[in-house]
C-alpha cells in the first residue's frame, strides 16, 4: 500500500460513509465459526470502540468510491456537491479489513459505495471484495454489503452468498420525498431487491433445515435506513413505513438516521439546523417497543396523534393514554402486561416473573432488582392492605416524573421548545 | 471466627466449602495466601486444593443449579470484589439446603449479590473482548497489553483462540502481573520479566513490525473520521469507554510524531 495515499482515501471515504448508522455486527441465530482454523468468526455481535458522539464503531465502514452518478439532494456524495472524490482498490479494501481485524480494532467490514458507471459496475467489485475475503483470505469474520439498487439478479445473489447481511436504503420514507430530493428515483428501485432477498433468504434458510450442509446466503438478514428530519414526514408515516418493511420484508432492522444538515439546497433544513437527536432516539424507542414488548405499531401512534412525545418516551406516552389498564399487579399479572409498565424493562419483566415464585414481591424488593421504582410505582398494585394508591390524572403523573427524571436531552429539550413557541 | 486460608484459585474455593462442611467450621472468613493478619483469629484453617474435594462440591451445585447458574458462580468468583468467597459461601449453603433451583430467588441478598458480581465480570470480560489492541511484532507475534478491573483473562481465552486461530497472540494483564499466551496450538498462562521498560518507545519501535505504526495510524484516522461534529456527545463517550481504559486504547493515545 501507498501509505499516505490510502491514508487519505481512508480519511475520505469512512467521512462520506459515516451517515450510514447501521453498525449491527450479531450474526443472529446462524453464527459464522471458524471451523477452518483461518481467522475470524461472528458472534453476537461487539462495538470495539465508541466515537465522541458516542456512537458504537464496531464495523470497517467506508465507501469503495464517492464517485456517485446520482444527485440524491439529502447525499454528502452527490454528483453536484464539490468535494474531493476517491475510490478504493479492492485489495486495498481487504488489506484495510484483515489488517484492522487482527488488530482486534474491528468486528467486520461494511461496505458501501457511490454509483459509478452503472450499478452492475459497481456492485461486481463490492461482491469481489467480499469474495476475496472469503476465499483467498479465509475471513470468517462479519461482512455486511451494500445491495445496489438496478443491479442484476445474479451479482446480488452472489453477495449473499459471502456476505452476512445486505441492506438496501430507503432513505426517504415516502415516494413524495424521494421525489421531491432525488427526481431520478424511484421507490420501486429499493422495493424490488429488497423483496428479491427476502424470497432468496428464505428459500436458503428452508433448505438449511433439511440439508444442514446447505450454503449460508446472508445470514443476519437483511436492513434499511430512513433519513429522518430532511423532509416532512410525521412518525406515523415513518413508523407504519418501517411496520410494513418488518412485517412484509422480515427486515432485521429498520435503522433511522437523524438528518445532518450538509448542503445549502432550498429544499432541505438550513446548514446549521440541529440533527433532531430526540426524535431520532424516541422512533428507536418506538422501534424496540414493536419488536420487543408486544406493541402494535397503531398503538403508539395514530391519525389522532401522528407524532411521538417528544418530553416523554413512548411507552410512558401510551400509559397515560391509558390509565384503564393500571394499576398491574406485578404479582400475578403476565409477563405480557408486566412488559407494558413504565420504567420495567424486557430483563426486568423477566427478572420480576422469576423472583415472584419465590415471595410476594414488595416495592423494596422491586428497588433492589434494579427497576426504575419512581417510575413504575404509579402503574403499580401491590395487595399490602397498607398501601395507597391516590387517584392521579395522567396529567398529574406526567408532571410528577418529568419532575424526577433527569434527562439527557433537557437542555436540548428547552431549546428545542422555545423553537416551536 | 475461623480464618481460611486457600490459594485463590476456583478449585480452592470449591476445597474450601467441601472442607467448612467437613470440619463443620462456623463464622468462617476467606484468604488468599500472601494475608497475614492471621493474628486476629483464633482459629486458621489451610486449605490443600484437592480435586476430588472440588468435584465433589461443583457435582452438588450442579445439580441445584442451571448450567447457567454454574456460569454465574463461576463468573462471580472472577470479579475479585470484597467479600466475593464469604458471598459465594453463603450462596452455595443456600442452593445446597434448598430442594428447588433457587437461582431466580433475586430477593435473596445472597443470590442477588452473586448474580450482580457475575454480571460486573461479565461485563468486563465483554469490554476486554472489546478494547484489546493487538500491536505487531517483528517475530509475527500480536500482543496486547489490559488492566481489567476484574480477573478476565481465564474468561476471555477461548474467545480469542477461537477467533484468532491462525496468529500468535499474548494478552498481558498488568495489574496481575500474567497474560495467556497462544502459540496456534493451545493457550497457555505465562509470567512474564522485561528485560527493557516495555513501554518504552525506543523498545516499541524495536520489536514493532514494519508496517504496524501505519495501521495505528489508520485507526486513528478512521476513529476520528466517523465522528459526526454535530452529534457531539461526550458523557456517552465516556460512559462507554470510560477513561481508565484509555492509556491501552490506540485511538485514544495521540500520536506523538504529528
Amino acid at each position: 500500500m501507498v501509505h499516505e495515499r490510502v491514508m487519505e482515501k481512508l480519511a475520505i471515504l469512512a467521512d462520506a460513509a459515516k451517515y450510514d448508522v447501521s453498525c449491527s455486527s450479531s450474526a443472529g441465530q446462524n453464527k459464522r465459526k471458524n471451523s477452518n482454523k483461518g481467522l475470524g468468526d461472528t458472534g453476537n455481535g461487539i462495538c470495539h470502540a465508541y466515537t465522541e458522539d458516542g456512537r458504537c464503531v464496531s464495523l470497517l465502514k467506508i465507501l469503495l468510491t464517492n464517485h456517485c452518478i446520482f444527485d440524491c439532494a439529502y447525499c454528502v456524495s452527490r454528483k453536484s456537491n464539490d468535494i474531493k472524490r476517491a475510490a478504493f482498490t479492492v485489495q486495498e479494501v481487504v488489506d484495510l479489513t484483515i489488517g484492522f481485524y487482527r488488530r482486534n480494532y474491528i468486528e467486520g467490514l461494511f461496505l458501501s459505495s457511490g454509483i459509478f458507471d452503472n450499478p452492475d459496475f459497481t456492485m461486481e467489485r463490492l461482491v469481489r471484495i467480499a469474495k476475496k475475503l472469503r476465499l483467498e483470505e479465509n475471513f470468517n469474520g462479519y461482512i455486511h454489503l451494500k445491495a445496489i439498487p438496478g443491479a442484476s439478479d445474479e451479482l446480488i445473489k452472489e453477495a449473499g452468498m459471502y456476505a452476512d447481511r445486505l441492506s438496501v436504503n430507503v432513505e426517504m420514507p415516502t415516494e413524495k420525498s424521494l421525489k421531491l430530493l432525488a427526481p431520478e428515483k424511484n421507490h420501486a428501485d429499493v422495493i424490488k431487491p429488497m423483496e428479491y432477498l427476502k424470497n432468496e433468504i428464505i428459500g436458503y434458510k428452508e433448505e438449511k433445515k433439511s440439508n444442514f450442509k446447505a450454503p449460508l446466503f446472508a445470514p443476519a438478514g437483511q436492513s434499511t435506513q430512513m433519513v429522518i428530519g430532511a423532509t416532512q414526514e410525521n412518525d406515523l408515516e415513518i413508523l407504519g413505513m418501517a411496520n410494513y418493511f418488518y412485517e412484509q420484508m422480515n427486515m432485521r432492522r429498520v435503522y433511522y438516521s437523524g438528518y445532518v444538515p450538509i448542503s445549502y439546497d432550498s429544499r432541505l433544513p438550513e446548514i446549521g439546523t440541529p440533527v433532531p437527536m430526540i426524535r431520532e432516539n424516541r422512533l428507536y424507542q418506538a422501534d424496540w417497543l414493536i419488536r420487543f414488548y408486544g406493541f402494535n405499531v397503531n398503538e403508539i401512534v395514530g391519525f389522532d396523534q401522528p407524532n411521538l412525545d417528544l418530553d416523554i418516551d413512548p411507552k410512558l406516552g401510551w400509559a397515560l393514554r391509558n390509565l384503564n389498564q393500571f394499576p398491574v399487579d406485578i404479582n400475578s399479572a403476565d409477563l405480557e402486561l408486566i412488559l407494558r409498565i413504565p420504567g420495567i424493562g424486557v430483563t426486568s419483566a423477566q427478572k420480576i416473573v422469576r423472583a415472584r415464585k419465590f415471595k410476594r414481591l414488595q416495592p423494596e424488593d422491586l428497588k433492589k432488582l434494579g427497576i426504575a421504582y419512581s417510575r413504575s410505582k404509579f402503574f403499580l398494585a401491590f395487595s399490602s392492605p397498607f398501601y395507597l394508591q391516590k387517584d392521579l390524572s395522567s396529567m398529574q403523573i406526567k408532571e410528577q416524573i418529568l419532575n424526577i427524571q433527569n434527562s439527557k436531552y433537557k437542555n436540548n429539550f428547552s431549546n428545542q421548545l422555545s423553537l416551536f413557541q | 471466627m475461623t480464618l481460611l486460608i486457600y490459594d485463590g484459585t476456583f478449585g480452592g474455593w470449591l476445597t474450601a466449602v467441601f472442607e467448612i462442611y467437613e470440619y463443620k467450621l462456623k463464622d468462617v472468613v476467606f484468604a488468599k495466601n500472601e494475608s497475614s493478619n492471621s493474628l486476629l483469629f483464633s482459629n486458621t484453617h489451610h486449605i490443600e486444593t484437592d480435586p476430588k474435594k472440588a468435584n465433589r462440591v461443583l457435582n452438588g451445585l450442579k445439580k441445584h443449579l442451571s448450567t447457567h447458574g454454574i456460569t454465574n458462580l463461576y463468573h462471580a468468583f472472577f470479579s475479585e470484589l470484597d467479600q466475593i468467597e464469604e458471598n459465594l459461601f453463603r450462596f452455595a449453603e443456600y442452593v445446597l439446603s434448598s430442594p428447588v433451583n433457587i437461582e431466580g430467588d433475586l430477593s435473596n441478598n445472597a443470590v442477588l449479590n452473586v448474580r450482580k458480581a457475575a454480571h460486573l465480570t461479565g461485563k468486563e470480560s465483554h469490554r476486554m473482548k472489546a478494547f484489546v489492541r493487538f500491536k505487531l511484532t517483528k517475530d509475527n507475534l500480536y500482543y496486547a497489553i489490559v488492566e481489567p478491573d476484574c480477573n478476565v483473562l481465564p474468561l476471555i481465552q477461548k474467545h480469542f483462540k477461537d477467533r484468532y486461530a491462525d496468529q500468535k497472540w499474548l494478552i498481558y494483564d498488568s495489574k496481575r502481573k500474567y497474560g495467556i499466551y497462544y502459540d496456534l496450538e493451545q493457550v497457555a498462562t505465562v509470567q512474564l520479566t522485561f528485560d527493557s521498560n516495555p513501554s518504552s518507545s525506543k523498545f516499541l519501535a524495536e520489536i514493532s513490525d514494519e508496517n504496524e505504526e501505519f495501521f495505528q495510524n489508520l485507526w486513528r484516522n478512521y476513529f476520528s473520521s466517523v465522528n459526526i461534529e454535530s452529534r457531539k456527545n461526550t458523557k456517552l463517550h465516556i460512559q462507554h469507554m470510560p477513561k481508565r481504559y484509555w492509556k491501552n486504547l490506540t485511538e485514544k493515545i495521540p500520536n506523538l510524531k504529528k
